[in-house]
């Protein structure tokens, strides 16, 4: 018996002691089992817990100067070096993963879950006009060109994404996040012992553009998950056990929820897996052309521009190269997981 | 073929639809925004008066719906796209025009290498399936892929340019000189990894077809079956699939790597447009680009509809 006949023996095997289980923890359980994966699983781990952790764990701010200090090699003080006004490297690495978590997790949270779930079950369950309105928007959006559109969106909303901002933050969110905020470091430079202004808690910090870059990626990334949702809930609609859950008086809601949802829930995942490097690069790309995070903040996007330089880049080497070490690390971990996951929750592909 | 020319038609007349809603659209937007290309030129010691009076020169004063009505109806009856603001009056094709014949040829070569890498190597993983030399050859090609270009660039620059001294840092002159080399890489390498697995799903299709076995059966040497009897048959919508993905991969890699090559296509052209906001530029860039995004994913669905029956046989499940 070939290799690959034992294991496909060993699978179905497999399969019968675990009938009971659910698609979602089936898939788990078989991904857990691919040791690519768990590498990738560990390193993205890794990855997003110290971009949370990056307020507690990095020595100094992201934009703290130290003008008598710049260009400095590795120290115990400044384990990664510093750049040319003197900023702890270690620190700016640390801060611009947390930008790089938060968009992701704001970003799926919206752009590859809400609202591929919704309008996918939404235009899959109804049919009709809000099917072809929701699938006519997706196939337009999808028809746009990537990249340019999302510069000029994100340049071209700017402004007035920060004045929609700035008066809603005076009437609901002003003093009272003030204390999270603080908290959480997110305001200033991330420092305790430098002098914050933190009266607008969202334009006062990096906030706003998060909030640029989360909705214009969101209004581009939930096409491709809605359209899988949405055949996916139109076969479903027509299975037997949705007809006998109709027939004994389950309300859509009911039906969407408890009987549709844990079947599509697998996609959400594979669509979730496949966007999170896409999002991630999409994030940096935009702050290096100068629409994403500003200047003052901190990401990978602005840190590579700066270490790719001319004159950073002969002389100063690391600078390019660090972030770009955990850029094209965490992108090659995103890849293999994003491919291990297809294996594993669409087994017609393989 | 009714199904698939009634398909065609409709495949068809959804581009103009859809140029008009990205049209409106893109003109919304740009022009939502404050300040106009008068205001980003004429700084901020300007003459009130000829400030205005440039601004009704170019009917920038009136509503936007206006606006759009004259720009529409220019381009439906005229072709005429309006003018740049940022280069003295010249018209869209005279500024686009060498800007595109520069970036197709910057992508050329990718364009080409990526066939003549991916397709082999993704024919050869395939073969090699169920040994090592598979997952090395797709996992180095995901690899590749997992370094963004922004990344990529400026790393290539540092080792040939600023370090060995091969190559120029730069710039662009000419298909055969040594400034294309490293564009050339960093367009090809991130989309090898697509290309390669459509072709290694593609021939593993086709290896376990019975005429392969017939093949195999009668004698013939294992690479002369993969050259002659399954290369043959599972390529060809590989191939127009991939003419689609790696169209549209070349002009998103092209914004970055143009602006931080210094190379003057359109490419780093359209981000100058975004940023000085040339109205009719980036608009005209934005029409241009959606068409042929359009135009390369209706080429690849068809191939698969005409190459494929089993998706004809069920014409009226098509989008």
């Amino acid at each position: 018996m070939t290799l690959a006949a034992q294991e496909v023996v060993i699978g179905e095997a497999e399969e019968h002691q675990y009938r009971g289980e659910s698609l979602t923890r089936r898939g788990i359980r078989r991904l857990l089992r691919k040791r690519i994966a768990v590498v990738c699983l560990i390193v993205i781990a890794a990855f997003y817990v110290t971009g949370i952790l990056a307020p507690w764990i990095a020595p100094h701010g992201w934009a703290e100067q130290n003008l008598d200090a710049s260009f400095q090699g590795p120290s115990w003080e400044h384990p990664l070096g510093t750049d040319r006004t003197g900023r702890d490297m270690l620190s700016r690495n640390l801060y611009a993963a947390r930008t790089t978590v938060i968009v992701t997790f704001a970003t799926i949270l919206t752009g590859s879950v809400l609202l591929p779930l919704t309008l996918g079950m939404l235009a899959g369950y109804r049919g009709g006009g809000a099917d072809s309105l929701i699938s006519r928007t997706g196939e337009i959006l999808a028809s746009l060109p990537g990249l340019p559109m999302l510069i000029l969106i994100s340049a071209a909303l700017r402004p007035r994404v920060e004045d929609w901002i700035e008066n809603v933050e005076e009437v609901i969110f002003a003093g009272w996040m003030d204390p999270g905020l603080r908290f959480l470091r997110l305001c200033g430079t991330g420092r305790d012992d430098v002098p914050v202004e933190c009266d607008h808690p969202i334009t006062d910090t990096v906030f706003d553009d998060y909030f640029l870059l989360v909705f214009v990626l969101s209004l581009f990334g939930w096409v491709g998950g809605m359209r899988l949702i949405r055949t996916q809930t139109m076969t479903l609609r027509d299975t037997d056990f949705v007809l006998a859950a109709r027939a004994n008086g389950a309300s859509t809601f009911r039906i969407l929820f408890s009987h549709i949802l844990p079947n599509v829930l697998p996609l959400v995942i594979v669509g979730v897996s496949a966007s999170l490097g896409a999002i991630a690069a999409a994030e940096i790309a935009l702050t290096f052309l100068g629409v994403g995070v500003q200047q003052a903040g901190p990401s990978f996007g602005i840190l590579i521009g700066e270490g790719a330089s001319r004159t950073v880049m002969e002389n100063h080497p690391q600078l390019l190269l660090i972030p770009a070490a955990i850029v094209a690390s965490l992108m090659f971990a995103f890849n293999l997981l994003g491919d291990a996951l297809i294996d594993v929750f669409t087994p017609r592909a393989r | 073929m009714d199904g698939l020319a009634g398909y065609l038609l409709r495949r068809l007349l959804f581009l103009p639809i859809a140029l008009l809603i990205v049209s409106f659209a893109t003109f919304y937007i740009t022009r939502w925004g404050p300040g106009d290309p008068i205001s980003v030129y004429s700084g901020q010691y300007r003459d009130p008066e000829a400030f205005e009076r440039v601004r009704h020169k170019y009917g920038l004063d009136k509503p936007i719906y206006e606006q759009y009505g004259i720009w529409l109806r220019d381009v439906v009856t005229e072709g005429d796209f309006g003018v740049s603001f940022r280069y003295r009056d010249r018209t869209i094709p005279e500024i686009l025009g060498p800007k595109i014949w520069v970036s197709f040829r910057v992508g050329l070569w990718a364009f080409i290498l990526s066939f003549a890498i991916g397709i082999p190597a993704g024919v050869l993983a395939a073969t090699k399936q169920g040994n090592a030399g598979d997952p090395l050859i797709i996992g180095s090609f995901l690899f590749f892929q997992s370094i963004p270009v922004l990344v990529l660039t400026p790393i290539l620059v540092l080792i040939f340019a600023a370090k060995l001294h091969w190559l120029p840092a730069g710039g662009f002159d000419g298909i055969f000189s040594k400034s294309i080399i490293i564009p050339t890489i960093v367009l090809t390498l991130p989309g090898l990894a697509g290309i390669a697995r459509l072709a290694r799903a593609a021939t593993l299709a086709t290896l376990h077809e019975d005429f392969v076995r017939t093949a195999r059966a009668k004698g013939l040497r294992g690479d002369v079956v993969v050259m002659r009897h399954v290369a043959r048959n599972s390529l060809v919508p590989v191939m127009t699939t991939v003419v689609g993905l790696s169209f549209v991969g070349l002009v998103e890699g092209a914004i970055i790597t143009e602006t931080l090559l210094g190379i003057p296509g359109v490419g780093s052209f359209l981000f100058e447009s975004v940023t000085g906001r040339d109205y009719n530029v980036i608009l005209a860039m934005v029409l241009l680009t959606t068409t042929l995004f359009i135009l390369a994913n209706l080429i690849v669905d068809l191939a698969l509809v005409v190459l494929d029956p089993r998706i004809r046989a069920q014409g009226g499940q098509l989008r």
